[in-house]
């Protein structure tokens, strides 16, 4: 996968490249996917497709999604203890097992909207509301870790391991917010930079050996990964961090260096967890969206990520990107750590990068490495994640069923053609088109 | 590690050889300079390491060996220093140095370690169980990383083994449990891992998404499915489909009564022996059948293979698909092999490790299975470590084989190649 420059003398040498660039690209490589029409097609077809996935690409996530959580609906309905009690007489009153499962999957659901959006059992206007800040919270530290892992991928760059990013930019900043006394802002900004500043070193090494030595960034940051999850566990143990003597959570970090509530007492009286991390996820995606729209860095990075062989030949250095493109995706999932650890922890803990740094790479994917895109996917998990929680206390469902519909949605949304035949849309050609399984596909093609 | 020595380098005559780096005889040095500084010296004179050797099964009781400390690492600085004196005169002849030295120096240096950690304890160091530790630890990493061979062989990236080793062990755990043999989950579990394989080969050669990310998100979607299916069917009956199953033990006659390595590897359980039987199958499949030419061509060059008419996209599904099942079979180590209930995550990250392994073991299935042990060997060697008490803080000593792996993926140890085609989807233009 790293090297993607040989196969550019084929006639498919548009799609190879598409492919092994970015996400984004490749959905869009992959609507002229082998199927139905023969090879002379293709080369018609690509002005079409480009300007398919501008115009249908909103209806296709939004179509995922729904199918994602019907999907995840039945699995809800499948395990209820009494939709199966009355499964077990289905031919006689079908009926029943239709309700039990529909009642199951509904109490479900209701229940993860009233975790997420709004509770509107909830007796005052801020206990109404309070999901929704819940969700805010959660999204914090998927958009920008997510943010982190969109910009690899422009660059065509699969930096898996925002989440030993997380846990280094968590461990400086940590350190920084409860070893050091500053003044109120000062210290919080020292302490955010900090983390950027870990999370951009852990995700540099990735991006060095890449440009120096083409060592594959995939097996490199998962890899990384492990190192960060050993040496936080060891940190945690060194006298400095562990003043309870557990090896489970450091000091908690001095109140200058936390970021404050977003919403302040005198304005609505409230118990939010919501603080001015997301503010910063915000000027992030502003930043991300200017980086690469408008910045000539951002030119290049994506231009190394659509076809490295002529970005070089452009005069671009490819290391340089590489190196660039790791250290601000670094900074990113730091960025993500400290609000985690400044924010929301307000300590170092071993379990501070949970599973954010999977989480965001699900999170880039369904925002198809665009920063407002990646800003709204990152709430929109962020809110799985807030309304699970709820539901698995109301309802029992377990929390797991959010991981099933974010990877369901993510699956779905690569393979556009799959969605369209589940609703029978047309293609984006005008012609009707169904996913072939692979044989079909290869014995057309021979024949 | 390098058991890929090609052989055109050892047949070219003497005067045209190409020269040898001096890499070995550097790291052989190296790791005798650091046996001295870090182990040698902080030892203490007349202090004793018990290493013992016999477990209670044996016919005749294998008495525990007590050597003195500071004698058994200066000894063994010495073979360290022997071989890569050994190795630099190799080297300057333009000869490569042989595999076995390398297995020297490295038992060297960990018998160095672990004399260094036992010394002046009263605990014992458990040979025996050690071993057989490493090996239980390593079985999973060797199905995974087999199974990253078999895909990754003819083109496609299994980043989804960790998912295929968790689906097997559920399956294994739930059909072992319902039909109240562990044998009958050494059925289910391949099945299970090569349903994942399946989805992986459908996304990655039908849809041409790209495959890590199809990888990625169905280890996510396995994690997702089977802690869902554990928190509501699997617990709500537990005694129907959840119950411990675990396989028994099979003693072969004679080779189990070898001292030291008998019992490690010849009264182990039936999937253990199955994964020696895959291990050679694959190994002689692989570069000496028409399935493994097929399957590498299909991987090096797609487009060269299709010219001969090889289906491409054919093979590569139905490897992904054997990968998968593979793998999956490994998973079965976690439940039945191991005689454990399923639990939430139980894979716990050993597919990304197996990845490591095969690429530390440059995509040859016994360079994969020696990598594996290694990582297992390491990791128990922190567990037993950290029971005894020695000095190394464990997390330090775990981190090791990753570390190990960044430098060889980076090209200092050894070259990695990749198969040429992995990861670009086939098609016929």
């Amino acid at each position: 996968m790293t090297d993607h420059s040989h196969q550019s003398e084929g006639s498919d040498a548009g799609n190879e490249q598409a492919v092994a660039a970015a996400p984004p690209a490749e959905v869009a490589a992959e609507e002229t996917a082998p199927g139905g029409h023969g090879p002379t097609h293709r080369e018609d077809e690509r002005p079409s497709v480009i300007h398919q996935i501008l115009a249908g690409g909103a209806l296709m996530s939004v179509l995922a999604v729904v199918l994602a959580l019907l999907i995840g609906g039945l699995l809800i309905a499948f395990a209820d203890e009494d939709t199966r009690a009355a499964s077990g007489y289905f031919f006689s009153r079908p009926s029943d097992m239709l309700s039990a499962g529909w009642t199951a999957m509904r109490d479900a659901y209701v229940a993860m909207f009233r975790g997420s959006v709004l509770d509107w059992n909830a007796p005052t206007f801020a206990g109404m509301i309070k999901p929704f800040t819940e969700s805010m919270v959660f999204s914090v530290p998927l958009i920008l870790a997510g943010l982190g892992i969109a910009v690899g991928f422009r660059a065509g760059l699969f930096n898996i391991g925002a989440q030993g990013q997380i846990i280094v930019g968590a461990i400086v900043a940590a350190w920084l917010g409860f070893a050091f006394d500053m003044p109120p802002v000062i210290h919080l900004l020292v302490a955010v930079l900090g983390g950027a500043i870990g999370g951009a070193v852990y995700a540099g090494v990735a991006g060095v050996l890449k440009a120096r030595f083409g060592a594959n960034e995939v097996i490199v940051t998962i890899m990384l990964n492990y190192i960060a999850v050993y040496l936080i566990g060891y940190i945690l143990k060194t006298p400095q961090f562990n003043p309870g003597r557990t090896g489970q959570r450091s000091p908690a970090v001095s109140a200058e260096a936390t970021f404050p509530h977003l919403v302040p007492d005198w304005l609505l009286p409230n118990d939010f967890r919501l603080h001015w991390g997301f503010v910063m996820a915000v000027l992030a995606t502003v930043f991300v969206w200017w980086l690469l729209e408008r910045s000539t860095i951002g030119f290049e990075i994506r231009a190394v990520g659509a076809n490295p062989a002529a970005a070089r030949t452009a005069g671009m250095s490819v290391g340089r990107i590489t190196i660039i493109t790791m250290l601000v995706a670094g900074a990113l999932a730091g960025l993500a750590a400290s609000g985690q650890v400044l924010g929301t922890e307000r300590s170092l803990t071993v379990g501070v990068a949970a599973s954010f740094g999977f989480d965001a790479i699900t999170v880039a994917l369904l925002g198809r490495s665009r920063p407002w895109g990646t800003f709204f996917a990152g709430l929109l998990f962020g809110a799985l994640k807030a309304g699970g929680f709820l539901m698995q206390s109301l309802t029992q469902t377990p929390i797991d069923i959010v991981l099933v519909v974010q990877s369901l949605i993510v699956l779905l949304i690569a393979a556009p053609p799959l969605v369209r035949a589940v609703f029978r849309l047309p293609s984006p050609t005008g012609r009707p088109r169904r996913p072939r399984p692979a044989r079909t596909t290869t014995e057309e093609v021979t024949a | 590690m390098s058991t890929a020595t090609t052989p055109s380098s050892t047949a070219t005559a003497p005067g045209t050889r190409p020269r040898v780096g001096l890499k070995t005889p550097v790291v052989y040095a190296t790791a005798a300079l650091l046996t001295v500084l870090l182990f040698l010296r902080p030892t203490p004179a007349d202090v004793s390491t018990t290493f013992q050797f016999g477990t209670a099964a044996e016919w005749f009781a294998i008495p525990n060996a007590s050597v003195p400390a500071l004698l058994t690492i200066s000894l063994l600085t010495v073979v360290m220093a022997a071989a890569a004196v050994w190795a630099f005169l190799l080297v300057r002849q333009r000869r490569r140095p042989p595999v076995w030295l390398h297995v020297v120096v490295g038992v060297a240096v960990v018998l160095a370690f672990l004399t260094y950690a036992g010394a002046g304890k009263t605990s014992v160091i458990p040979m025996v169980s050690l071993l057989a530790g490493a090996l239980a630890l390593s079985v999973p990493l060797v199905f995974g990383a087999l199974s990253g061979v078999i895909c990754e062989r003819s083109g496609i990236i299994n980043i989804a083994i960790e998912g295929q080793l968790l689906f097997g062990a559920f399956a294994a755990a739930v059909a072992a449990s319902a039909a109240g043999s562990g044998y009958v989950g050494l059925v289910a579990a391949p099945l299970a891992g090569a349903l994942v394989g399946a989805a992986l080969a459908w996304f990655a050669v039908s849809f041409r998404v790209n495959q890590i990310i199809v990888g990625v998100v169905l280890n996510t979607l396995i994690i997702g499915l089977t802690g869902f299916l554990f928190a509501t069917v699997l617990s709500d009956n537990r005694a129907l489909w959840n119950t411990r199953m675990p396989l028994p033990r099979i003693r072969i006659p004679v080779l189990a009564e070898i001292p030291v390595l008998g019992p490690v590897l010849f009264n182990q359980t039936v999937l253990i022996y199955l994964m020696y039987v895959i291990v050679v199958v694959l190994q002689i499949m692989l570069f000496r059948s028409r399935w493994g030419l097929r399957t590498r061509a299909v991987g090096e060059h797609p487009k060269a293979a299709d010219t001969v008419g090889i289906k491409v996209n054919t093979r590569r599904v139905w490897n992904t698909i054997l990968g998968g099942a593979v793998a999956g079979l490994g998973g079965a180590f976690f439940t039945v092999g191991s005689g454990l209930a399923f639990g939430r995550e139980m894979s716990a990250g050993n597919g990304f490790i197996a990845l490591a392994a095969m690429i530390l073991g440059k995509w040859n299935p016994w360079g994969a299975v020696l990598a594996a042990l290694l990582f297992g060997f390491s990791k128990n060697l922190g567990n037993v470590l950290s029971t005894i008490g020695s000095g190394v803080p464990s997390e330090l000593l775990l981190m090791l084989p990753y570390i190990i792996t960044i430098f060889a993926v980076a090209g200092f140890v050894g070259r990695v190649r990749p198969p040429a085609a992995e990861g670009i989807p086939y098609t016929k233009s």
